[in-house]
């Protein structure tokens, strides 16, 4: 995390005015809250002179950043083509019903974020779901929903749930 | 000494090649002098992912599907006696006199390779293996020996043609490039492969990288180009970790940088990343994501020839293009015109998925048929399934039905077919799949793709999709048909860019080719494939259910009956076909007719 806090703080204070450095800006800070915060709109807007309506504006056309928190465990359920074909749809639902809530929301214990991705490219494998860095593929409703249950029980075991719990009530400031 | 290779690229990661290589190292370490171990990039069979080569400097073993129990047994059997290990999994061999064998042999043997020249076969983290493989030579000959109009020239003889869809030819966008002057020009390539389907791209960046800056370098020098941009997408990390260790080689060699081989040119590029919208494939739209605004599309002429990035003259190709360019200078423009028809020339890579049983990479001559590619090479359907379509160009393209197989796929072809040729994603399809669902999909994803600049394009979209939903779920009318034809028609009229000017593609070919499956929708509330949800019956397995009454409890109007540990039903009339059975059933015992 330290290193990380250095590249936003560093990359703003090398800030040179330098055009196009505003979707650079805007995902190294997402590298270190693990979202944008609205403190981060103020300060990349202060230095840069952008103003701050500019800012949302490009955060909310762009997929990749996300003006939330995120869960422990980010779910990338893919959409693309080829796992459409082979039964997606019904492995998001799956998902969706496993954890509690829909596409681009997070769990209540703050555990899982579910969100879907055009493409990750292992298009034999599908359908696929990421799980942070990790690849799942020829998954069914079945063994899907033994792939969520067996991360939650991993994670409350080793008490991972705990924290995040706190982090719900965060969202509302936003 | 044996060489001991681990395919790692994205799909030989997630089939699980990093605890592959994990444990090969281990083992390698025992022994130093025996072997070494090395990885590379996708050599495009990702349907046998894992893949680890054997390689004693004579012949090669591919063995696939590798696990780290395998991975010891080829190790103490092939590497440390050489017995190679006959279990099932030699997927290729190369032998001393280049004879070839293996059980997917006819995979790679069918396949001519230009741009997948090296994918799978150097290690992509090393320039050393690049030069080792003649890498840098086209740009040597660019750099020392060719003036750039002589370059210009030669990619134009050798009739290249954009691969990112369009086809536009290459030789000519760049002399248009280089007749602009300016003291900033750029040369620009797109990597945000954003078509679901498509993954030759990735594929290039993360086994090849070098041969895209070597490209660009050659492009540069043409057009005079005096910096670069790669704009490669978020979603691809391992592409955009191997760029940065390719440009931080490269630049180490004096490829990149000032006096380039000592040449007295100067050039230098860097990776820019994608944030996720599919609308920055189109150019103007990707300039103005470099530029760090919102990716909208602006409108052309000025074309980026003349007032591009930053409103200077640019050239914009795509990852496949500039991985032709070295093969095309140091081999001749002649003998890449003998690949292909008479205006596609030479080589294309296709990306295999969905249903069929060999899901992978092949690039072959530009007027292989369909039939080729998804029966000889991609080994035909899964499951024993019937071929019904193949859909080419992703959310911008369209279905060609089974019937037209026989058609040579290239640059003229395709589009009489109502589908484009596209960055080369082909996603075959079989019987299970709805044709009003898959057009649902991909205006789904347009539609949410379409920044909204254009009206049409923003609003006409969703009122397309509004329609589909409906036909979907059995709730459409006679003049739903109608509608999707006049909206489709609007839309390409009124869209500024490809985005909106193709969205309507998928529904207008399904329209074309599977009307009668519209109509089931519309008049019988049936689907003809039995996928649409709505419009099919769920059942219970006598054989798999075992009574554990997940499904009865979460059946939200109570239509499935059954005592604890008895089989179950479901009682149709009641049901609302809302599939919570389905997804909660942990026994996979809920199917649908």
């Amino acid at each position: 995390m330290a290193t990380e806090q250095k590249n936003f703080s560093y990359r703003l204070w090398r800030y040179d005015g330098a055009p196009g450095e505003l979707i650079p800006l805007l995902q190294s800070a997402q590298d270190h809250f693990g979202y944008i915060p609205r403190r981060a709109i103020s300060y990349i807007s202060s230095v840069t002179g952008i103003p701050e309506s500019e800012i949302y504006g490009v955060i909310t056309f762009y997929s990749q950043f996300r003006l939330r928190p995120m869960g422990k465990y980010v779910i990338r359920a893919c959409a693309g083509t080829a796992c459409h074909v082979s039964g997606a749809k019904m492995i998001t639902e799956t998902i969706e019903d496993e954890i509690g809530v829909g596409v681009g929301d997070t769990s209540e214990d703050g555990l899982f974020t579910l969100q879907t991705v055009a493409c990750i490219g292992c298009c034999s494998l599908a359908p696929v779901v990421m799980v942070n860095d990790d690849t799942h593929g020829s998954l069914n409703p079945a063994s899907t929903r033994k792939l969520i249950r067996r991360i939650a029980r991993e994670a409350k075991k080793s008490g991972e749930a705990k924290p995040a719990e706190a982090k719900t009530t965060e969202p509302q400031s936003e | 000494m044996k060489k001991i290779i681990v395919g790692m690229g994205t799909c030989g990661l997630s089939a699980g090649a990093q605890a592959v290589y994990d444990r090969l190292e281990q083992l390698a370490a025992e022994h130093p002098d025996r072997c070494e171990l090395h990885i590379t990039g996708c050599i495009g069979m990702c349907f046998r992912e894992p893949l680890v080569e054997i390689n004693d400097g004579k012949s090669r073993v591919i063995y696939g599907g590798v696990n780290p129990k395998s991975a010891e047994q080829i190790m103490t059997s092939h590497v440390l006696n050489d017995q190679r290990v006959e279990d099932g999994n030699l997927v290729y061999v190369i032998e001393e006199d280049g004879a070839t064998g293996g059980e997917e042999a006819t995979y790679l043997d069918l396949q001519e390779r230009i741009v997948l020249r090296n994918c799978g076969n150097i290690d992509p983290e090393s320039i050393d293996e690049y030069l080792a493989a003649g890498g840098y030579e086209g740009a040597r000959k660019a750099l020392l020996d060719m003036t750039p109009e002589q370059i210009i020239d030669e990619v134009k003889a050798s009739g290249l043609r954009g691969r990112g869809g369009a086809g536009f030819p290459t030789g000519l966008k760049w002399s248009f490039a280089a007749g602009y002057d300016g003291e900033q020009k750029y040369v620009v390539c797109n990597a945000d492969e954003g078509d679901p389907g498509a993954f030759m791209d990735r594929s290039v960046l993360e086994g090849d990288p070098h041969a895209v800056l070597e490209g660009m370098i050659i492009c540069a020098r043409a057009i005079g180009g005096t910096f670069g941009y790669i704009y490669c997408r978020a979603e691809y990390p391992l592409a955009i970790k191997r760029l940065e260790i390719a440009l931080a080689a490269a630049r180490e060699k004096g490829y990149l940088g000032k006096n380039i081989m000592g040449s007295g040119f100067d050039f230098d590029m860097k990776v820019k990343q994608g944030a996720g919208a599919f609308v920055c494939g189109e150019e103007t739209a990707l300039f103005a994501s470099i530029e760090g605004q919102r990716g909208m599309p602006r409108i052309r002429p000025p074309f980026p020839a003349e007032a591009g990035l930053w409103q200077k003259p640019t050239n914009n190709n795509n990852v496949e293009t500039y991985a032709n360019i070295p093969w095309i200078i140091s081999q001749g423009s002649g003998q890449y015109a003998k690949y292909g028809t008479e205006k596609s020339k030479g080589t294309k890579v296709f990306a295999l998925a969905g249903r069929v049983l060999k899901g992978g990479l092949a690039e072959v001559p530009m007027g292989t048929t369909i039939e080729q590619l998804v029966f000889n090479i991609g080994g035909g359907i899964k499951e024993g399934g019937t071929f019904k379509a193949v859909q080419m160009g992703g959310p911008s393209g369209g279905c060609i039905p089974s019937d037209q197989k026989t058609i040579p796929v290239d640059f003229e072809t395709i589009p009489k077919t109502g589908a484009i040729m596209g960055s080369g994603g082909m996603v075959v399809m079989d019987q299970t799949t709805c044709m009003v669902e898959i057009a649902r999909f991909f205006l789904e994803f347009t539609q949410s793709e379409s920044c909204g600049k254009c009206t049409f394009c923003r609003i006409g979209t969703l009122r397309m999709l509004e329609i589909l939903e409906r036909l979907v779920h059995g709730e459409g009318c006679e003049e739903d048909i109608q509608k999707l034809e006049e909206l489709s028609v609007r839309i390409k009229e009124a869209s500024l860019c490809g985005l909106g000017q193709t969205a309507p593609n998928p529904v207008q070919t399904t329209l074309r080719y599977y009307r009668h499956e519209y109509e089931a929708h519309i008049r019988d509330h049936k689907c003809p494939a039995g996928s649409c949800q709505a419009l099919v019956d769920f059942f219970i397995d006598g054989e798999k259910c075992n009574g554990c009454t997940v499904c009865a409890r979460n059946c939200p109007v109570e239509a499935i009956s059954g005592l604890k540990k008895e089989t179950h039903v479901i009682d149709t009339d009641v049901c609302v076909k809302c599939g919570k059975c389905l997804t909660s059933c942990s026994f996979d015992a809920i199917f649908t007719q």
